[in-house]
């Protein structure tokens, strides 16, 4: 069976974000202020046929930390996608 | 003659450059595609730069998954020598086989012009035939080249001497002003900036020259 499964990877703390800073930087500029902390990732949706939810979520945190992160920099949470 | 294979990885775009520094410094040089899963034969490789598999993910994400990979490894295991330049630094950085990492540069902007680094160890194939707290000038063409590592890798670096290029003036946020790093034998190498584009003072620096003449010093001793 088909689960649905989100994958976020964030710089791990401590690791510079330029992006995240830049967003930040931008937003006072456009009116929005008060906005602190910004950091920027990647979302991942997969499918993943397994038996159930949780060897899914197992697949999805093994690919995760294979391919879509880079554990150097990188953490990376999965999680279920509620359908 | 020395035969020096440069890895082509689908959106590698320095091959060509790296090649002729090779033939110009003497050496026979053969292109190896990706998919290929033997360096038999070959005395010295190269993973150029570029973008690998379009860079998708990151920097040389997808191409430590590269069928060569698994032989460069074994070719690196076995003290060959590995130079990873700009694109080729970041595969062998995910491969596992250089430290670290290489994340966008500070300021989210492309570089593309000449810099100036600094010899700080001469305890590597690129950096045997240089000098000490020699300056160099060597281009640099990258998004993401400012390498990162936690602080406990960075201490063993520099312990271990190992940190083998700096910036004289940090472009890209790279910490402690790393362009370069070795591996613990000091034969697996990588830069961000490109040694193979500064080979004639005609294009605006020949300093590229005493690296890679380094690099095919094949008969010298092992660097440590």
């Amino acid at each position: 069976m088909n689960h649905s499964v989100i994958v976020e990877v964030t710089l791990r703390e401590g690791i510079a974000d330029p992006e995240g800073a830049t967003i930040e930087r931008a937003l006072p500029a456009l009116g929005f202020d008060g906005v602190t902390n910004v950091r920027a990732g990647k979302f991942f949706r997969l499918e993943i046929d397994a038996p159930s939810p949780d060897e899914a979520l197992q697949r999805a945190r093994a690919l995760a930390e294979r391919l879509l992160s880079n554990p150097v920099i990188e953490d990376a949470v999965a999680r279920l996608r509620p359908s | 003659m020395t035969k020096v294979g440069v890895v082509v990885f689908p959106g590698s775009n320095c091959e060509y450059d790296a090649a002729a520094a090779m033939v110009d410094l003497g050496a026979d040089v053969e292109f190896v595609w990706h998919s290929t899963t033997s360096l038999t034969g070959f005395d010295a490789i190269i993973l150029p730069g570029g973008f690998a598999h379009g860079d998708y993910l990151r920097p040389g994400a997808i191409a430590r998954f590269s069928p060569v990979m698994d032989a460069v490894g074994d070719f690196a295991n076995a003290g060959g020598p590995v130079l990873g330049i700009c694109n080729g630094f970041q595969v062998l950085t995910e491969a596992g086989l250089l430290p670290g990492a290489l994340q966008k540069n500070r300021g989210l902007t492309f570089l593309s012009h000449p810099t100036t680094v600094v010899v700080t160890s001469t305890r590597s194939v690129l950096t045997r035939g240089a000098t000490l707290a020699q300056e160099l000038v060597i281009p640099i063409n990258h998004f993401s080249g400012s390498y990162t590592c936690d602080d406990e890798t960075l201490a063993r670096l520099r312990d271990e001497d190992r940190v083998v290029l700096r910036y004289r003036d940090n472009p890209n946020g790279s910490k402690d002003d790393v362009a370069g790093v070795a591996n613990e034998a000091g034969n697996v190498v990588g830069v961000m900036p490109h040694p193979e584009r500064a080979m004639t003072t005609l294009l605006g620096s020949a300093d590229g020259r005493v690296l890679l003449e380094g690099f095919l010093m094949l008969g010298a001793a092992a660097p440590r």
